[in-house]
């Protein structure tokens, strides 16, 4: 276990340090994600190292959000102020995006014959 | 009483009452999650925060006394989007094979997503701060707060109108992918985590591992493409 989060979090580490020097505005996780991966595919022992750990942290990823969520209640004035554009705005883009974005993914799947499998 | 006076204010100091509050915070709004069938209408983050809401709010303790229990929980946010790079190396040959819908649909989604959320927000006279922490909130938080930081929003209003877009789309993906007929879970996962970052990540894992993986690289991409475009696309808007 310990020898797992080690490996997740010298990539997030290293993540955040190329993400500084770079200027880049990908934050350090997203780089780290991608470290790990380029890590996983070529150390096959790595992911039989990695792999409970990173199952078990997924497995609750949902709980993650809980505490940066909360802090809803801080901004409840300014967001009352809005709440019916609000609701609209959230709604509308949400759907949108998600239909769009299934849509675009299905049709651009059948045209160039990538199927699954 | 006067004994639980002083338990009570020495407990409300320290991050271990926050920090159980949390994960017990949790631990309820999943049971009704699953007692509910794993409805999307039951999402576990936003009935942990309205449980938790609720409890700061009676009790009078303020957000950022909460935060210092919840922040060993918080802090694990980092290390997750690195995990997801388990589920992408296991899809990888999937992924290749689908490089073409995966490109058109993360551009499509990405800038869907952004546009509409401006033009919304535009024809509703919102601008200024509230306008430049809107733009992101299709990222997953972090990425959000960094973004806004840099186009002139505020980052922790950023971070909670990321998490609200986060279960937004949780809650509307299954019934409107059901209402659109579409069957290909590489292409419901994917869409979710273009415009619901992690919580839709969460969302995908929970209904079908082929979604959840996609989702997470749905989350990733757009992470970079938000980063990329949103400094473009909100001067359209100001």
């Amino acid at each position: 276990m310990i020898h797992a989060i080690l490996a997740i979090l010298l990539c997030q580490m290293a993540g955040e340090i190329l993400s500084r020097l770079s200027g880049m505005p990908v934050p350090g996780p997203v780089i780290g994600l991608v470290l790990l991966a380029t890590g996983l595919s070529a150390f096959p022992r790595l992911r039989d190292i990695v792999r409970p750990v990173a199952q078990s942290i997924l497995g609750n990823l949902a709980l993650l959000f809980v505490p940066a969520g909360v802090g809803v209640i801080g901004h409840l004035s300014a967001l009352a102020s809005h709440a019916g554009a609000l609701v609209v705005i959230f709604l509308g883009s949400t759907a949108a995006a998600i239909s769009v974005g299934a849509l675009t993914f299905t049709a651009v799947a059948r045209l160039s014959g990538s199927r699954d499998e | 009483m006067s004994e639980f006076t002083e338990i009570w204010s020495y407990l409300s100091r320290g991050p271990l009452l926050w920090l159980t509050a949390t994960l017990a915070a949790y631990a309820l709004a999943d049971a009704i999650f699953r007692a509910s069938g794993r409805s999307p209408f039951a999402n576990p983050v936003l009935i942990s925060v309205v449980i938790l809401g609720i409890v700061l709010h009676l009790s009078g303790t303020p957000y950022a006394t909460y935060f210092e229990g919840a922040q060993f929980v918080h802090f694990l946010l980092g290390p997750a989007i690195v995990c997801l790079a388990l589920p992408l190396y296991d899809n990888l040959g999937r992924l290749r094979r689908a490089i073409l819908p995966v490109g058109a649909a993360l551009l499509a989604g990405s800038l869907t997503a952004m546009l509409v959320t401006l033009g919304l927000a535009r024809a509703f006279g919102i601008d200024g701060t509230l306008l430049a922490s809107l733009a992101p909130k299709s990222a997953t938080a972090p990425v959000a707060i960094g973004v806004a930081e840099h186009i002139g929003g505020s980052p922790t209003l950023a971070a909670v109108l990321a998490i609200l877009t986060g279960i937004t789309g949780a809650i509307l993906a299954t019934p409107l992918l059901n209402l659109l007929r579409l069957t290909d879970w590489r292409a419901r996962g994917f869409a979710l985590g273009v415009t619901s970052h992690g919580i839709g990540t969460a969302r995908a894992l929970q209904v079908n591992p082929t979604a959840g993986a996609f989702a997470g690289l749905g989350m990733v991409l757009n992470a970079v493409a938000t980063a990329l475009l949103a400094p473009l696309i909100l001067p359209v808007f100001q």
